[in-house]
């Protein structure tokens, strides 16, 4: 079946796009930078050449089989009906990109943006693995989030089942997530998740009576850079994604970069006024993970928000963050060094929920139905995304053991496996976190 | 504990598509809808209960 084609930009409009979409690798360094500030020193070079290496992989594995399981909306693809209702549920696309034409169409755009968010998505699990996971299982880890789960759920949701909601189920107007947030942020959040249970906390982060060791962030500053890097990042981010995959008119990128941009800076400013409250004091590592969460939250909805709306997603998601954080760790006893699961899982699911209650959308399209729509795409992230990325890396783990020996981590990941430091020259470090 | 909590987070998602396809009234959907969302997050509770007990264990 074909599903509905996407329509054709003027030349200014084609231009604006793809100078948007080349912005995108921006957000991918400020993710690299922050993944890295975050973690330890020890681990530092590891941290930025798996940052490398999993977009790498990323990009390839997309390219080979990941685009032919998504695809573009108007293209071929797999569908069966129930109750006389069609259900298109995966891409029917050829391998390697065959027969595509590398032109100023919009489905070649996608594929480039589509590339650069799949290498986004596989970044964020390195967050959460920092200090513990292994170059070759980051890679193969990231083969299977950019063969399979990624461009599965992407396909349902721009274009596929999700989206056709709204018209086959008179669901407001579709699952709705212009810019990602559940696409690209939620499911790298998920998989985040994944990975940190897989994986198990790092050595010396738990007592035996499961009280948290705090491992500080070893560069805030690069954290803190990463942060205004991925600013530039997600403008283009949420501004391609309206256009191409939200149906957007491209006169509305200022509103979408308005949006984006206040929702960053209420979740940074809430996010300091949150730990100023709580440690006397703005803590600079979770205001960069509250900078993050704005972004993370206002792509789902950004092209339908008024500017009010887009400062209440990001102080929503400012609060959240801290608090989040700090459940994870000291409840949960979820490891995540970078605060991946909460900005990225989290801050992702609340942008998901803004579209149906604050955004234009919900309002246009009745807002139960869309409210409705939205639900279902969150139940089908939690449902089926997360068990799949769970399922895949736990099978991975089981042949190709993902952590590396506690030898591998006490020395750290640089010596380790690349057989120098990030800082030869600073080699002096303590062991004040390893406890036994 | 662990392929409880999976198959739960499954069935929860199972129970929102069957309401989505099945169910004719939006009130009758978003029930269903959130009951089987209730499921998932039993399921997830029981992930992170495993992984408690685990990480517990390992010391």
């Amino acid at each position: 079946m074909t599903t509905h084609p996407l329509a054709s930009l003027s030349d200014a409009s084609a231009v604006l796009c793809v100078l948007l979409v080349f912005m995108v690798p921006m957000a991918c360094i400020g993710l690299a930078l922050v993944n890295t500030g975050l973690g330890r020193s020890r681990s530092a070079a590891h941290a930025m050449l798996s940052s490398l290496c999993v977009c790498s992989v990323a990009a390839i594995v997309y390219v080979i089989i990941g685009f032919s399981f998504q695809g573009a909306p108007g293209g071929q693809a797999h569908a069966f009906a129930i109750g006389g209702q069609t259900w298109n549920w995966i891409a029917a696309e050829p391998f390697f990109l065959r027969g595509l034409r590398f032109d100023f169409s919009p489905v070649s755009m996608i594929v480039l943006l589509q590339i650069f968010s799949v290498g986004l998505a596989s970044l964020i699990p390195l967050s959460s693995g920092a200090d513990r996971w292994r170059l070759g299982a980051t890679c193969i880890s990231t083969a299977l989030l950019a063969g399979l789960t990624y461009p599965l759920f992407a396909h349902w949701v721009w274009g596929g089942w999700l989206a056709q909601l709204g018209p086959n189920y008179g669901l407001g107007s579709g699952f709705v997530d212009a810019g990602g947030s559940g696409t690209i942020q939620v499911v790298g959040g998920l998989t985040a998740l994944s990975i940190t249970w897989i994986l198990g906390p790092r050595s010396g982060k738990y007592s035996q009576s499961g009280t948290s060791a705090a491992i500080p962030a070893y560069n805030v500053v690069l954290a803190l850079l990463g942060c205004l890097f991925a600013w530039i990042g997600w403008l283009g981010l949420n501004s391609s994604g309206a256009i191409l995959l939200g149906g957007v008119e491209p006169s509305r990128v200022i509103l979408v970069a308005v949006n984006t941009t206040l929702s960053a800076a209420a979740s940074a400013l809430v996010a300091a006024a949150v730990t100023r409250v709580r440690f006397g004091g703005p803590d600079a590592s979770l205001v960069a993970n509250g900078w993050l969460a704005g972004l993370v939250a206002s792509s789902a909805g950004a092209a339908f928000l008024k500017p009010a709306a887009g400062i209440l997603v990001g102080a929503v998601a400012g609060a959240l963050v801290p608090f989040a954080i700090d459940l994870l760790e000291s409840r949960l006893e979820v490891d995540d060094p970078g605060g991946a699961i909460s900005v990225h899982a989290i801050a992702g699911l609340w942008g998901l929920c803004a579209v149906a209650t604050l955004s234009d959308v919900g309002a246009q399209s009745g807002s139960r139905g869309q409210w409705l729509a939205q639900l279902v795409g969150i139940a089908t992230l939690l449902g089926f995304v997360l068990p799949l990325t769970y399922g895949l890396n736990w099978l991975l783990n089981r042949v190709y053991h993902q952590r590396v020996d506690a030898e591998g981590e006490w020395r750290g990941l640089d010596l380790h496996e690349l057989g120098a430091g990030a800082y030869p020259e600073f080699v002096v470090h303590s062991d004040d976190f390893i406890q036994g | 504990m662990r392929l409880a909590g999976l198959l739960l987070l499954v069935a929860g998602w199972g129970i929102d598509m069957s309401a989505v396809a099945l169910l004719p009234s939006l009130m009758g959907r978003a029930g269903f809808a959130l009951a089987g969302v209730a499921v998932e997050l039993l399921g997830l509770a029981l992930m992170v209960n495993f992984h408690l007990v685990l990480n517990a264990g390992k010391g």
